[in-house]
């Protein structure tokens, strides 16, 4: 295409790390060395470079860890080499948290303040930042901290994602941190991290252990083992999918009745059912481990302790379906996890458990992962589809739905982490079986991200049906010398529920009938200590923070929600309170009824529910 | 000796029901579709019979009954047995609300005037959200971060007012009048000129309208169609002869009229509009419904007519610096 | 015009811009369009967003070239060497279309002996192209279920620019790309009204609507009748064969109507001596034009665009209406009015004639446009010719007999013709060592005297565009100022460095002669059988000047 080119030039290092993204370019035209005997007389392009353009995200990530930015020149080579316009990429580089278009020094921390670490002192960490290293986002030290929200690590908070850019460029995360820790880090110093916790309190008890099925291997394997995977269970099920057949897999997950884990609650195996049956082809299947609701980190700690697991079940998923290529989109915040999942597909690849012939059987099978860039939208199934594909992560309107049109506008499977590794589950004991767990409409078990004011945060697995006070049980309840005030399920995009809920079954019939929502299994639990005002007001915050802008109800409807929340904190109202309380409840109506995709229709949801439940900014609470 | 020339293939009809009354329409049609045949009004931003929707706007949206969520009609596709309201209360509620929410951010003085027509119908009340707060400085709307922002205060309501932006002699960009309609970015990119000099950078209420960098028009691939000023339904995108003519105040399209004819430069044979005010070409546009162009023009045909008016007196050399001479 | 009116019989582009989007491969070959013809453009990449691939032959990696899946950079005047070498790899490839060639051509067989000594090898050796993207190329077009060829002056702005239009036929021949919706031959017209002028009779050998002056005795009658005139039953001049008849006295008096040929002929010194030497020059333009500024009378005349009713015919043979918006300036007047004036004086008085009479005179004489009524076409958007009666829609694509089972309705066959390739007249020697070509820039058109009379930002100072390499050899700077010289004529002009060259390959557009007169450079050497002049292959030499650079902008 007739690109205007950007008036600058790569360094050295910017284009060394496009490279090896991309490879090396194809001719003088895309950037390589020129040949004006072959360059000036032939070019190939068009098609086959526009097919490239998936591989925009990642080369940006590259450009960003070389040069701690996205600079002029570092965009002109993507843009040259792929084929991309820059306004385009632009676009897309200026959409993500993680991603600047504005220079940014080699060191950088983000600091969470989101809901669980304001209940361990986000806010207090903040500010003690200021004092030690100076204000958000001052570079003058040659390093910088953000505010950041929720990095996943809620149950250690607070928490901390470091990032150093340059040729030996590398993230990690600290939880829980200090704000001389953070301090520490950034100046270069050594410091001392805090021990390793897999996160899962469960597993670190004998008794517990046994009954657990999704965490079964969490805590027991190496993670970086593929003999010791297997050794612990890992690919039999696959090998049962052969067996099976893919008809026959599809009819396990049927019987199971297992339902998606990442907040739809769709039937997979209806799901599966219908990819596989679609005569258009290829057909892909995505792993959603863009897990960013604030309060939840199961995905993490499943892909951080058992990246196997998640593997052999993308593969089923792909042989049940009948792709031949899956993508896992891994949330950008979770370096550790990406680490350890990259080095579990290459083991997979080597060993035949990938590739061109999957265990001899016969069938075709890749996994290629890619990383989120710090947007809470990339979450949604079609924005997660145009993430990959290079666009801005803005969610496509339903219908066509991702079985019909998906990645690349064909039929996809798409399943969050959880839920895939549930299918190992139901190919180890049988559909019908696995349909025995739980309750008859919510079957299995499921993990429950545990964070807030309780003894002990992880995650939690148990069976559909448990109790909300019986998994609170399992966390230590709250705080000690602390009354519970509210919890708020499901996440950001849930609902507060007060302590006369802990009755509550966790199951999807149940939360159903109660009007709340389980959501991605938030279950963050607040004590008399917290305000939740301030809650409520950084969850309004997040949602005008996180939507893409591509619909005039979210676009406006969280903005004008966090103003009029704002003007209540404040005790600025115009008009009344009622008057306000009004407006509020508008502006979620026409985000439910209007919005495109999930987070406009949920952004209000919590808020009016803790405005329902709570006497909240009436000069009386808090 | 005409031949035959393949058409499409006959398509079968759908029938639904749109506010209790039977419809038939050819399948694949929209609900917009389906509606326009009945002759209910729609209201519509984001929507232009020449391109793909793009469905943002949400000012069209309608019930469809077992749809837990409201449908975009410009967008959504009947299918048969559909049952559509266009006008419940929650159908108004939204458009009331989008309107409003739209108004109460965007200047939309220059919108249609379907627009405050629109807003009366429904009853949007964009002043309830309290008063604007100041506009932002040049440039500094461009700069914002993703996922930040700074916490609303003194109860103003957040605008996306910000200086004009006139970078070159032909256009200029007002974008406080921008509803992010995203026409301009799919005209300027796949769905015309494939240009792709602008598309929507940042995210949330920062999203924005925007060249690579933020660079001015004459540094970006901007090849000057004006395809995106055709497109533009608010305004923001302008003609710098119409912006001129505005400012002194003497743009009055009731003195004006439209002459259809075809553009005198290269063998495309563009149909083009010329929009006279007394005796001069004020703007140049092209029909949407003829198939060479639809709607579509390339600088020549946009901006090449001013030879016509700019031409020196016969006798005289052309002075191309001079000042325009007009006819007569 | 000449190529196409030669094997089918009429002088028009086959296919219409629509099929551009439903076909399934598109070659723009001399081509483009991407800046010359930017809304065929949008139908274009239509067509390649639907899944049509496109390939682009052209020297210069153009704005048009970077959408293709495959560019051909050949070397100028390269184009019979390149069609040939795809025709014989089609052809031993066994991917010849014989169904079509056995019923809708003749001459096959000598065409296939001529292409022979083409191999993949010789055509990478004359036209610079690697083997492996011509054998590419004709795989891909022998193959297409459906393949549109276009091309536009990069084909017919040379010494040779028949055969190289009748190169390209022949593959559209061997192949069967014509006569077929999604396939067939198009020329990209130039001139608002190219094709117009054409359909109307402005060529030395047509009556109005193709019909031959000559052997159409049957036409030459019917419009004798019409006019009361007699109509020599010779071919007329066309214009570099007027500019020759010039040079040997026999042309004395010219009557110059929308032309600039002071600044549009090659060798425009030349071109301008034998105007200044006519005995009488009669120039009838919208501007005072360089050549109005040699004339004895100077006719001021209308803008057709915006000034005057009438119809123009545009590249898919579509004739539209033109409508009058403003008046024109001072004296200026409608040509038809002038015209009819002239006559009167001349001893003819037509009275008034309105475009519209002039329109349904046409209408009686020529068959193909005779159900084109002024109504239909305003109703219509348009007609594409050829329409022979009132209930007829027009024809979207040409030359559908062809693939007529029953040769009664096939009726004429379509000849592949032999064309040998001739490189171009100047050859690169040591002292002009670099191939200069010219063409147009996306926001100017012509000689620039409408296009410099609105503010286009896209517009920069007219500069010598240099491949990095040689502006290195010459150690010459962007910017800098060097001189050009031709074996006609030697001007000054900045270089600009332009990455879509190679070494070797310079360009100049004929936009802004005020700064830049580049057909002083051009050489004058013509097409025999269409008359256009060799504007796309000069040999020049570059020369740095001992001066301080200026500005490029």
């Amino acid at each position: 295409m007739d690109l205007h080119p950007i008036d600058a030039e790569p360094t050295a290092g910017e284009r060394e790390a496009v490279d090896l993204v991309l490879g090396p370019p194809e001719s003088g035209w895309r950037g390589g060395e020129w040949r004006p005997e072959v360059d000036g007389h032939v070019a190939f392009g068009g098609r086959a470079e526009r097919e490239r353009r998936h591989l925009l995200l990642p080369a940006l990530q590259a450009l960003q860890e070389r040069a701690g930015w996205i600079t002029r020149g570092g965009l002109g080579y993507v843009c040259r080499r792929l084929a991309v316009p820059p306004a385009e990429a632009y676009g897309v580089a200026s959409f993500y948290g993680l991603l600047s278009t504005e220079p940014r020094p080699p060191r950088v921390a983000h600091v969470c303040d989101d809901l669980a670490c304001r209940t361990a002192g986000a806010l207090e960490l903040a500010a003690e930042l200021e004092r030690l290293v100076g204000p958000e986002g001052a570079t003058e030290s040659g390093s910088a901290w953000l505010r950041s929200p929720c990095l996943g690590r809620c149950e250690r908070a607070p928490a901390a994602l470091f990032e150093q850019s340059g040729a030996d460029s590398y993230q990690w995360s600290v939880a829980p941190v200090t704000a001389e820790q953070v301090r520490a880090i950034l100046a270069g110093e050594p410091w001392e991290g805090p021990a390793p916790s897999d996160g899962a309190p469960q597993t670190e008890d004998l008794g517990a252990r046994a009954g657990l099925r999704l965490l079964r291997r969490v805590g027991l394997v190496d993670p970086g083992s593929l003999d010791d995977y297997r050794a612990n269970g890992g690919y039999a099920a696959l090998r049962r999918a052969v067996e099976l057949g893919p008809e026959g897999v599809i009819r396990e997950v049927k019987d199971s009745g297992l339902l998606g884990r990442g907040g739809a609650a769709f039937p997979t195996g209806v799901k599966w059912e219908a990819v596989a049956r679609q005569p258009v082809r290829p057909h892909y299947v995505v792993c959603n481990a863009d897990e960013s609701e604030p309060g939840t980190f199961k995905d993490r700690v499943i892909l951080e302790n058992d990246p196997f697991s998640v593997v052999e079940a993308l593969t089923i998923a792909g042989f049940a379906t009948g792709a031949e290529r899956g993508f896992v989109y891994l949330r950008g915040e979770y370096p550790l996890a990406h680490r350890r999942l990259v080095r579990a597909i290459e083991a997979a690849g080597a060993r035949g458990f990938l590739g061109e012939d999957v265990m001899g059987e016969g069938f075709r099978f890749d996994i290629e992962v890619r990383r989120g860039a710090g947007a809470y939208i990339a979450g949604e199934e079609t924005a997660l589809f145009n993430s990959i594909e290079g666009r801005r992560p803005e969610p496509r309107n339903k219908p066509p739905f991702p079985v019909t049109h998906g990645l690349f506008g064909k039929p996809t499977g798409i399943n969050n982490v959880e839920t895939l590794v549930n299918v190992l589950e139901i190919l180890r004991i049988g559909g019908p079986a696995f349909a025995g767990i739980g309750t008859p409409e919510s079957t299995g078990t499921r993990l429950f991200c545990v964070s807030g004011c309780v003894q002990r945060p992880g995650v939690y697995e148990v069976e559909c049906g448990t109790r909300l006070r019986d998994l609170l049980g399992l966390a230590g309840g709250v705080r000690a010398g602390h009354e519970l005030r509210a919890i708020l399920l499901g996440g950001a995009a849930g609902a507060f529920v007060g302590p006369d809920a802990l009755d509550l079954e966790l199951s999807f019939e149940m939360a159903r009938s109660a009007g709340v929502t389980l959501g991605s299994g938030v279950v963050m639990v607040f004590d008399e200590t917290v305000d939740l005002g301030d809650v409520v007001l950084r969850i309004a915050r997040f949602f005008r923070d996180e939507s893409c802008g591509q619909c005039v109800p979210c676009r406006v409807g969280t903005v004008r929600q966090e103003e009029a929340l704002h003007r209540l904190a404040a005790g600025r109202e115009i008009g009344s309170r009622e008057q306000e309380l009004r407006l509020l409840s508008e502006i979620a109506q026409v985000m439910r009824d209007a919005s495109i995709c999930g987070l406009g229709q949920t952004a209000a949801s919590a808020v009016q529910s803790a405005l329902q439940r709570f006497q909240l900014f009436d000069g009386r609470s808090s | 000796m005409s031949v035959p020339v393949p058409l499409d293939p006959p398509r079968r009809l759908v029938e639904l029901e749109v506010d209790g009354r039977p419809v038939r329409v050819p399948e694949g049609s929209t609900i917009l579709e389906a509606c326009r045949s009945e002759g209910i009004e729609t209201p519509t931003l984001c929507f232009l019979d020449t391109l793909t929707p793009v469905n943002v706007c949400r000012v069209c949206v309608v019930e469809v009954e077992g749809s837990r969520v409201l449908a975009p009609a410009c967008s959504r596709r009947v299918e048969p047995g559909m049952k559509v309201r266009t006008d419940s209360d929650r159908v108004r509620t939204s458009r009331r609300m989008v309107l409003e929410l739209l108004a109460s951010s965007v200047d939309l003085s220059l919108a249609s005037p379907d627009v405050g027509r629109w807003m009366r119908d429904y009853g949007a009340e964009p002043e309830r959200y309290g008063p604007p707060a100041p506009a932002a400085e040049a440039g500094e709307r461009d700069a914002r971060r993703a996922g930040h922002h700074e916490e609303p205060v003194d109860g103003l309501a957040a605008t996306v007012a910000q200086p004009v932006k006139v970078d070159n002699e032909l256009y200029v960009r007002d974008y406080s009048r921008c509803i992010l309609c995203y026409k301009c970015v799919e005209a300027c990119g796949v769905e015309a000129q494939n240009t792709f000099a602008i598309a929507v950078a940042g995210r949330g209420f920062d999203a924005r309208i925007s060249t690579e960098f933020a660079v001015p028009l004459t540094e970006s691939a901007c090849v000057y169609c004006g395809n995106c000023i055709g497109v533009c339904p608010t305004g923001a995108l302008m003609f710098k002869s119409e912006h001129d003519l505005r400012r002194q105040g003497n743009w009055d399209e009731s003195r004006q009229r439209v002459v259809e004819t075809i553009c005198p430069y290269c063998g495309v044979g563009c149909h083009v509009e010329l929009h006279v005010q007394d005796d001069e070409i004020v703007k140049v546009t092209s029909p949407l419904d003829h198939d060479i162009t639809s709607g579509h023009l390339c600088i020549k045909g946009r901006f090449g007519y001013q030879f016509t008016q700019r031409r020196a007196p016969v006798g005289a050399s052309p002075d191309p610096g001079g000042p325009p001479e007009h006819a007569g | 015009m000449v190529g196409l009116a030669t094997v089918f019989g009429a002088g028009g582009g086959t296919s219409s811009y629509e099929e551009v989007e439903n076909t399934d491969l598109v070659i723009l070959w001399g081509s483009n369009a991407r800046e010359t013809h930017p809304i065929f453009f949008h139908h274009l990449l239509k067509g390649v967003r639907n899944g049509a691939r496109l390939y682009v032959v052209d020297p210069r990696r153009t704005t048009s070239a970077q959408w293709a899946d495959v560019w051909l950079g050949l070397d100028v005047g390269s184009d019979i060497a390149l069609a040939n070498a795809v025709a014989r790899e089609i052809i031993h490839a066994g991917l010849h279309n014989t169904t079509f060639i056995d019923r809708a051509t003749v001459g096959f067989e000598e065409y296939a002996a001529s292409v022979e000594r083409w191999t993949l090898e010789q055509g990478e050796r004359v036209t610079g192209v690697p083997a492996e993207a011509i054998r590419d190329l004709a795989h891909a077009y022998a193959r297409a279920d459906r393949a549109i060829l276009c091309w536009t002056l990069g084909i017919t702005e040379h010494h040779n620019a028949v055969d190289n239009v009748l190169a390209l036929i022949n593959l559209g021949l061997l192949t069967g790309h014509v006569g077929r919706y999604g396939s067939g031959l198009s020329p990209l017209r130039g001139q608002n009204n190219v094709q117009g002028g054409g359909d109307m009779g402005a060529i030395p050998n047509k009556l109005p609507g193709f019909q031959d002056v000559v052997t159409d005795e049957d036409a030459r009658r019917r419009f004798e009748a019409a006019w009361d005139c007699e109509i020599p039953d010779r071919y007329g001049w066309h214009v570099s064969a007027m500019f020759d008849a010039m040079e040997r006295g026999e042309l004395r008096a010219l009557y110059v109507i929308g032309e600039n040929p002071a600044r549009s002929e090659a060798d425009g010194g030349r071109a301008t001596r034998l105007l200044q030497g006519l005995d009488c020059l009669i120039v009838q333009d919208i501007f005072l034009t360089q050549t109005g500024e040699l004339a004895d009378v100077v006719l001021p005349a209308a803008a057709a665009g915006a000034e005057s009713e009438g119809t123009v015919t545009n590249s898919e043979r579509r004739v539209q209406r033109v409508r009058r918006a403003l008046d024109p300036p001072g004296n200026a007047r409608d040509d038809i009015w002038i015209l009819a004036q002239l006559a009167r004086r001349l001893g003819r008085d037509w009275g008034e004639v309105t475009p519209r009479d002039a329109w349904d005179e046409l209408r009686s004489l020529s068959p193909m446009h005779r159900g084109m009524s002024y109504e239909r076409l305003e109703a219509m958007g348009g007609i594409q010719w050829p329409c022979p009666d009132e209930a007829d829609p027009g024809t979207k694509f040409l030359h559908a007999r062809l693939w007529e089972e029953d040769p009664e309705r096939r009726g004429r066959p379509a000849p592949v013709s032999v064309v040998e390739f001739e490189p171009p007249v100047e050859e690169l020697t040591p002292e002009f060592p670099i191939r200069l070509t010219t063409g147009r820039r996306l926001d100017a058109y012509n000689t620039g005297v409408q296009t410099e009379l609105y503010a286009s930002p896209l517009r920069r100072r007219e500069a010598l565009c240099l491949s990095p390499e040689d502006a290195e050899r010459l150690g010459v700077s962007d910017g800098e100022v060097v001189r050009i010289a031709s074996r006609r004529a030697s001007l000054e002009a900045p270089v600009r460095i332009d990455r879509t060259l190679r070494p070797g390959l310079a360009f100049l557009s004929l936009h802004q002669p005020d700064e830049v007169q580049t057909n002083l450079l051009t050489i004058d050497a013509t097409d025999p059988k269409s008359g256009t002049a060799e504007f796309k292959a000069t040999a020049i030499r570059v020369e740095r000047l001992a001066q301080v650079p200026v500005g490029g902008r």
